[in-house]
């Protein structure tokens, strides 16, 4: 049924033709470097030094994962994906709940509300180190307003303000699987829930949260995998700094290769993080079609 | 009678209460995500004086001259107070239309090569498709670091650093998971009662692709034209690694300010309120498609 019974060359060989062209360009841009990098990774490489490279075996790897510096790089990534994946969540659980009530001018907040996520990242952390700015910044300002003492957040909070950036700018997007998950709850279900007077407590665990688990697990690990390649926002406001307070590992790797050239051991790193990726896109694909 | 009465009064008092909750909640949420963006144009329109002033100026006289300056001003004021050659003295042009030639080229290959694949995975589901479908996905999962590194020295050693072309083959496949994804998930939408029938009248397999498949999409190639837009658009790592003056792409130029003492934020604010323009404009039009953008097409959400 679902293939066209005809049985000649071209309808075998036309949709062969449509794909090729596809796969042959990921396949050509993607597969081939990587398989390039994960070669290197296993090489002692600098390009300013111009040497050939030296093969270490996993040397790179070992010295990557017994450095207390690259630990403490993971753990300050986690902290950052942590806090903000959370707080989005709270918040964008929070509008979801606001947006389900039916109200003039709904549509027009709705889109308002969702603006960040279009906006070019680099575009937001250009434009933060304006508001957190130390003198002339509007959030110093207010901040200021409620402490009475200036704030220099940038130098004194600068994990506060990632995470703050972040929140801004991806909460909407907690809020838009949300609210699609309340939408898709049968009107009989919370109608009936009504007339046998759950407590909202009860409605909320028996009616609304069986329909948005799947919405919410999902939304949950789409935010996790993002944060944690984090480097357009976070480059562009503190570009790691102070020191190394904001220096998440996407932001080391890039330190790594392109401002050290210790390109080998940038690559080892890389590959270190794309384990940690490639788990956790497991996990999303086997939620995903569970749903 | 007066019980029902007060109960009524009770729950209409009850129920203002309510819509008041309500509009007050809407207001905050929207000042909080509104806020930076009205502020960043509301810079752009600030001579430097009035950005640098303390505390924050809410009212003032707005004027239109960054726009002009960022445009034909050779030498800026910045220059003249640092003494350092600045990126933006050359004038904002050259890098948007760098970032234009960069997306519109890039968007017109992945969409053609993406559309036709998606089409072939929807409707003929040759071979393999699921695994393919599923590898085609993963690339997108790729942080963007991991694969930056090989392919910087790539592009040195094959000529294609500093070029139009190796960010527009770049781009282009970078954004085909997405268009084929995307498009799958219209394709699928659509029933093919009417493709197979042609099918088995002995049509041409490209005509019922054209004729009759492809205008029955038409509203998701938009939206998913319009997501590609701001996936381009917004590119930054690979632009800062992979383009010097001549080809650099607007985010990069804006990242380049960073770091400089006395930037003249009007000026900045004036570039990026321009530079922001497209996603101001598409937040409205791809509403509808917003959550299934986002997702690859794999969560449809609410209409």
């Amino acid at each position: 049924m679902s293939k066209p019974a005809t049985g000649s060359r071209i309808m075998k060989i036309f949709p062969i033709v449509l794909i090729f062209p596809a796969v042959a360009l990921v396949v050509f841009l993607v597969i081939f470097p990587l398989i390039w990098a994960l070669g290197l990774s296993f090489y002692s490489y600098n390009v300013l030094r111009g040497e050939p490279p030296i093969f270490v075996g996993i040397e790179n790897y070992y010295r990557l994962l017994n450095s207390l510096d690259v630990w403490r790089r993971f753990v300050l990534t986690g902290q950052f994906v942590f806090y903000s994946v959370s707080i989005e969540f709270l918040i964008g659980f929070g509008l979801a709940h606001l947006f389900y009530n039916q109200f003039r001018g709904r549509r027009l907040a709705i889109t308002l509300v969702t603006t960040p996520l279009l906006v070019a990242p680099v575009a937001v952390g250009i434009f933060h180190r304006y508001l957190f700015d130390a003198t002339f910044g509007i959030y110093s300002y207010i901040a200021q307003l409620f402490t009475g003492q200036s704030v220099r957040i940038l130098s004194q909070h600068p994990m506060f303000a990632i995470v703050f950036m972040d929140v801004w700018q991806w909460s909407p997007f907690m809020m838009l699987f949300i609210l699609a998950g309340l939408e898709a709850i049968p009107k009989h279900m919370l109608e009936s829930s009504e007339i046998d007077r759950l407590s909202p407590l009860a409605k909320f665990r028996y009616v609304v949260w069986p329909t948005i688990r799947p919405l919410v697990a999902l939304a949950l690990l789409f935010r996790t995998m993002d944060a944690f390649r984090t480097f357009d926002t976070i480059f562009t406001l503190t570009g790691g700094g102070p020191g190394t307070a904001t220096e998440v590992l996407s932001i080391q790797i890039y330190r790594m290769a392109f401002q050290f050239f210790r390109t080998g051991e940038s690559t080892a790193l890389a590959f270190i993080f794309l384990v940690i990726i490639l788990l956790l896109t497991n996990v999303y694909l086997r939620l995903a079609r569970r749903e | 009678m007066r019980m029902s009465n007060l109960r009524n009064n009770r729950r209409g008092r009850r129920k203002i209460f309510r819509t008041v909750l309500i509009y007050f909640s809407t207001i905050i949420a929207v000042i909080f995500f509104i806020f930076p963006i009205y502020w960043l144009i509301a810079t752009s329109l600030k001579t430097r004086a009035q950005a640098f002033s303390t505390p924050p100026l809410f009212v003032w006289e707005p004027t239109l001259r960054n726009f002009i300056d960022i445009f034909i001003k050779r030498q800026t004021e910045i220059e003249a107070i640092t003494g350092q050659e600045l990126e933006l003295a050359t004038g904002a042009e050259t890098f948007f239309y760098n970032s234009f030639i960069v997306t519109f080229s890039s968007i017109a290959i992945a969409t053609v090569i993406g559309v036709l694949a998606a089409y072939s995975f929807s409707r003929y589901q040759p071979h393999g498709t699921n695994t393919l479908m599923f590898f085609i996905l993963s690339t997108r999962m790729l942080p963007a670091i991991v694969v930056a590194i090989p392919i910087y020295f790539f592009y040195r050693s094959l000529g294609l650093y500093n070029t139009h072309i190796g960010l527009i083959l770049l781009y282009t496949m970078f954004n085909l998971p997405f268009a084929v994804w995307m498009m799958k998930s219209f394709f699928d939408e659509v029933p093919r009662d009417i493709e197979q029938a042609a099918l088995v009248d002995g049509s041409n397999p490209i005509k019922v692709f054209y004729k009759i498949a492809l205008p029955q999409v038409l509203v998701g190639l938009g939206a998913t034209i319009g997501f590609l837009i701001i996936n381009v658009w917004n590119e930054f790592l690979f632009a800062l690694l992979l383009t010097e003056r001549a080809t650099r792409t607007v985010p990069v130029m804006i990242a380049g300010t960073r770091g400089e003492v006395g930037i003249n934020w009007g000026l900045i604010a004036a570039i990026e309120t321009l530079y922001i323009l497209p996603a101001l404009v598409l937040i409205f039009v791809l509403q509808r498609f917003l959550l299934r953008g986002m997702t690859f097409g794999t969560v449809r959400g609410a209409k």
